[in-house]
This record gives C-alpha cells, sequence and structure tokens, in this order.
C-alpha cells in the first residue's frame, strides 16, 4: 500500500461526507447483494449440511455424519477396472464418472480453445469493417437454447440422424453408422460446438487490447510473423484465453444435459449421478456430498493450474 | 471487404459454418414433410406448426415460460440497475470481492445450482415447488448477466453529466431519473432483452425447482425422448431459436449503438 493511498483511507475514515456516500452506495448494493447471500451462499451452505445427513429409504436422518463421505472413499481388496486403471473402491462409481468428466472437460475445453482462438484472432486482426456483426454472429448461439443446440447433435449424429441418411442417400453406406452417436466422444463433440461460442469473446478482448504498436516494433526489430505471434501476441493474450479455458471447463464438468442426449450409457458424466442420486434413487444426501466433493476437486484443479503457471505474476505484468 | 483472402478468412466461414449448421439443420427438417429427420428432403409443410396451437400442455408450457420470463427480466434488471450504479459511481471498499461473488453463478456448474436451491426450498424451508421457485432461481443466473450489461454501460458515459445535475440542483433521485436513468437506457433495454432470453431458454434449474407445471424448454426435454413426437418437437425449437435469435439481435444493437454514439443520449 502506498503512503498517499494510506493518508486518503484514514481521512475517509474521518470525513463524515465520504463516509455517508459508502454508506449510500452499500444501501444501493444491498437489495442484489442479499438476494445473492440468500439464493447462492445459504443453498450451497444447505448443501454442505445435508451432505452430513444420511437417508434411510423415505425417512431423512439428520444426525451429523461422515458417513457418505466415508462411503466414497471406502476402499475394497478387489479394484474396479476403467480404461484399465484400479479404483480401489467398494462404491466406485462416483470416482470413475469424476474422472471420466474432467477427462471429457479437458478434451473438450482444449478443443474449444484450439477451434475458438484463431476464430478471435480473425476478428481482432483481420476484420477491419462490420466488427459489431461478426461480434452478433458470435453472440447468437451463445444466447440460444443450449438444451437445443445439445439437441441439434442429436439430428446430425443419430442412427437416423442427418449424416447417416445422407450417406446413405448418396450411396456410400448401406447400413447406418451406430458409432457416431452414444459415446463419449460425441459428448465431447456436442460439448465443444456448445460452449465454443462462449470462449470466443474474452479472448477476442484480450488480443483486441494489444498494443498495435509492440507488434509493429517486433517486426522493425526483425521478427519474423510467426516469432512475432510467438512472442508477443501469444503471451498478451495470455489471461483471456486462460479466462475462456476456465469459463468452458469449469461448467462442462458438472453438465448433465449433453450426456443425457447424446451420450448413452457409456457417454454418463458425474452431473448425470448427482441428477440420478437426486431424482431418482432419492438419496440427496449422497447425492449433495458427490455435488460438494465435485466442486471442490474442480476449485483444487483450477487452483492448481493457475498457480502452475503464475497467473498473478501473468495479470501484473500486464497491469 | 475480401482484399486479402487468406487462411483466416475461409477458416472463419468454416467456422461460422460449423458453428450454424446443426443449429439449422432443425428449421430445415420442421418444414419437411417427413416424420423422421432425415435426407433426403421430402417436400415442404407447414403443418407440424399448424398442429402447435392445438397441443394445449405445449401451450400452457409456453404461456408459464413466458411470465416467468417476463418477470425474472423486470425483477433482475431492477435489482441490478441499484447494484450497477453502487459498483461503478461510489468507490466502495471491498467491491472487487463483491462483484467477483456476484458473478459466481456464471462459472457454478447450473446442477450444483439447482441441487442447492432444491435442498434448501423443500428440506430446510417446507416450501413447495411451483412456478415460482423457478422464477427465484432464474433471478440467481440474470442477475450476473444483467449486471454486467448495466455496468459496462454505465462506465460508458460521462459522469460529470450527473454532477452537472447536482450543481445545478437536482437531488440524487431527480438526477437518476433525469440523468442517468435516460443515459443507461440502452443498457437497460439490454438487461431486460438478456434477462428475458437466459430464463426463457433455462433448462437445468427449471428441470429441478418446477413442480407439476412445465416451462417451455422442460416441456420440450420431455418430448425429445419420443421419436414419434420429433417433427412438433423441431417446429417447436425452430420457434424458440427464432425468437431467442430476434431478441439477441436486438439486445446487441441496442447496447452497441448505446456505446458508439457520440451523443450519450442516443438510443
Amino acid at each position: 500500500m502506498t503512503t498517499s493511498s494510506a493518508i486518503e483511507r484514514a481521512g475517509a475514515r474521518r470525513d463524515p461526507a465520504i463516509l455517508r456516500k459508502r454508506l449510500a452506495g452499500y444501501g444501493l448494493l444491498s437489495p442484489a447483494l442479499v438476494l445473492m447471500i440468500l439464493m447462492l451462499a445459504l443453498p450451497v451452505l444447505a448443501l454442505v449440511l445435508m451432505s452430513f445427513w444420511t437417508q434411510n429409504g423415505f425417512e431423512l436422518d439428520r444426525s451429523f455424519t461422515l458417513d457418505n463421505y466415508r462411503q466414497l472413499v471406502a476402499t475394497s481388496d478387489e479394484p474396479t477396472y476403467w480404461m484399465g486403471i484400479p479404483f480401489p473402491f467398494a462404491y466406485p462409481v462416483p470416482a470413475i464418472l469424476m474422472l471420466k468428466s474432467l477427462g471429457m472437460s479437458l478434451a473438450a475445453t482444449v478443443a474449444v480453445i484450439a477451434v475458438a482462438y484463431p476464430m478471435a484472432y480473425f476478428m481482432a486482426f483481420r476484420v477491419t469493417h462490420n466488427k459489431a456483426l461478426w461480434i452478433i454472429l458470435i453472440t447468437i448461439p451463445f444466447w440460444t437454447s443450449y438444451l437445443l443446440r445439445v439437441f441439434s447433435w442429436k439430428i446430425v449424429l443419430g442412427f437416423n440422424g442427418a449424416i447417416n441418411s445422407g450417406l446413405k442417400y448418396l450411396g456410400l453406406i448401406d447400413e447406418p453408422l451406430e458409432f457416431l452417436l452414444y459415446n463419449p466422444t460425441a459428448v465431447v463433440i456436442t460439448l465443444s460446438h456448445a460452449w465454443v461460442a462462449f470462449a470466443i469473446l474474452p479472448i477476442y478482448v484480450s488480443l483486441e487490447k494489444i498494443d498495435r504498436t509492440l507488434l509493429e516494433a517486433a517486426s522493425d526489430l526483425g521478427d519474423s510473423r510467426l516469432k512475432r505471434f510467438f512472442r508477443i501476441t501469444l503471451p498478451l493474450s495470455a489471461p483471456g484465453t486462460i479466462a475462456a479455458s476456465l469459463l468452458v471447463f469449469i461448467p462442462t464438468v458438472g453438465d448433465y444435459v449433453t450426456p443425457a442426449l447424446v451420450g448413452g450409457p457409456g457417454g454418463t458424466m458425474i452431473g448425470s449421478l448427482v441428477q440420478d442420486l437426486f431424482l431418482k434413487q432419492n438419496n440427496a444426501p449422497m447425492g449433495a456430498a458427490v455435488s460438494i466433493v465435485m466442486m471442490l476437486i474442480i476449485a483444487f484443479l483450477v487452483g492448481l493450474f493457475l498457480w502452475a503457471i503464475g497467473y498473478r505474476k501473468l495479470r501484473s505484468r500486464r497491469a | 471487404m475480401f482484399r486479402r483472402p487468406d487462411f483466416l478468412w475461409v477458416y472463419a466461414v468454416i467456422f461460422i459454418a460449423f458453428l450454424y449448421g446443426p443449429v439449422l439443420l432443425m428449421p430445415i427438417f420442421s418444414v419437411n414433410d417427413g416424420n423422421f429427420a432425415t435426407f433426403p428432403l421430402k417436400g415442404f409443410t407447414l403443418r407440424h406448426y399448424s398442429s402447435m396451437a392445438a397441443n394445449t400442455s405445449m401451450m400452457l408450457a409456453l404461456q408459464n415460460s413466458l411470465k416467468i420470463a417476463i418477470l425474472v427480466a423486470v425483477l433482475s434488471t431492477t435489482l441490478a440497475i441499484p447494484a450497477a450504479l453502487a459498483i461503478t459511481r461510489f468507490r466502495l471498499p471491498g467491491a472487487g470481492p463483491i462483484v467477483s461473488f456476484m458473478m459466481l453463478p456464471l462459472v457454478i456448474p447450473s446442477i450444483v445450482m439447482g441441487v442447492a436451491l432444491l435442498v434448501i426450498i423443500l428440506k430446510f424451508l417446507g416450501i413447495q415447488l411451483s412456478l415460482w421457485t423457478v422464477a427465484s432461481g432464474h433471478i440467481l443466473i440474470c442477475l450476473p448477466y444483467c449486471m454486467s450489461v448495466l455496468m459496462s454501460r454505465l462506465e460508458g458515459f460521462d459522469p460529470s453529466l450527473e454532477e452537472a445535475s447536482r450543481d445545478l440542483g437536482c437531488n440524487a433521485w431527480q438526477t437518476f431519473v433525469r440523468v442517468t436513468l435516460p443515459l443507461a437506457m440502452p443498457g437497460v433495454i439490454s438487461s431486460l432483452l438478456m434477462g428475458f432470453i437466459i430464463s426463457f431458454d433455462e433448462f437445468v434449474i427449471a428441470f429441478f425447482l418446477t413442480g407439476t407445471e412445465n416451462t417451455l424448454p422442460v416441456y420440450l426435454y420431455s418430448q425429445l425422448r419420443f421419436p414419434n413426437k420429433l417433427p412438433g418437437t423441431l417446429a417447436l425449437g425452430s420457434l424458440i431459436l427464432l425468437v431467442s435469435a430476434v431478441f439477441v439481435v436486438l439486445a446487441e444493437i441496442i447496447r452497441k449503438r448505446g456505446v458508439q454514439s457520440g451523443n450519450p443520449g442516443d438510443l
């Protein structure tokens, strides 16, 4: 903290006019903030509390216990194998689905960034006229129904879908290709398509902010265009790209609409299990425990990722 | 525009085709005279659309969705205006963390918000699920969007206009009604439109929080399982896509114009 801001703060504490203004500011903020606390913080606390309860048939046992968590990590002597990986758990489904969801989300995030970055680059550096038009063109799909965007892939990939019927009509295949739909790959493709519009804007904004004279300087000093891209453009757009990848990765881990519509039995994710525990198996406490563990794992991984790449340094360098 | 045709232009065109292609299949197949979404197309028909009006459960779901979306748009914008003012006009200590907290619904998986609200509503408060519980869940996810639209609009015009109004003798309320609100109008309208469209399209939270009555996306989801309902589903889906697209374009145009125009009072 600099000396001048410390003096400013000390002055503000005494100056009644500034205090009144702050009070008015908090007053204006409070309706929305109180609502958010009531509807976000309290429900999440309730979910945490619920995860320490247990369900016995139709009865909800409200005594505090770690049983749900214990059940999630209880070991078994005979490990369950998934993709050759041993899971030494007595109840291995959540652990397997968690790992699978993380893998599928990671694949979708990498695909989204790979596809979105060139498009954002194009919008920032190539489009000179009608920039707003391109932005609207990118924005529309992102605001239209997620459910319908996912469903459209069922029409594309389905047994009687557009690809199969089209190929059959053209005489390229005799029987519909069954491997298109209801598998993890279909889920990853659909997730990438559904979230790609979401990722372009943050990347675009960070590219747009780059001082063009830096690029000219690099060229003047003898950098080739490729070298210039790796030394200037890519590092300076990193914060936006990282933000975009997190904006895609975090929500997709918990998605269950996409696995439900195009995943089939093999493409289920952790969100499918949460939904199942709450609505079908009537085991809300276990569902709550699984959601909490999911959130903690996501938060831990995101924190680890940001620490590993030195996000703080990256941001402060820009400022 | 094609003065410099290069790889990136080709890529952009392919990208837009990839982005819109699957979704555009829906309107195409919805006017196809057949019961499956298959090529070759058989002929043009509007019968899937005309049969929609007779579908009472669909019409009821539509009414429910419209009611919720209007209520949510108005309430979240009303809550977001003072909050956005507080963040942009008052130098509040702790504003940064507060804004981060309020933007959390953008990154929390909606299934977590859905089950958390379900738990507190059913097990802690003992309230019956209804359209009201859906609407309250929707306000939660619309607020961050409304806030960011309004904040960027309020940051976009000169605060000295408000100071001038106060110097000329208006009190805080008069300044707000006569100066701030008209200037922020493009942001307010685009916040209303966005709130409407987010709520109108939202499925996951509505699925968890609805009682016996359906919203349109929940109804649509229940129909997706039945192959024989496909043509009607496609027609309904196409109409929803159309409504969303029109609203988004309107919201974007109004917002962009407000930001770009030289006269800050222009709509």
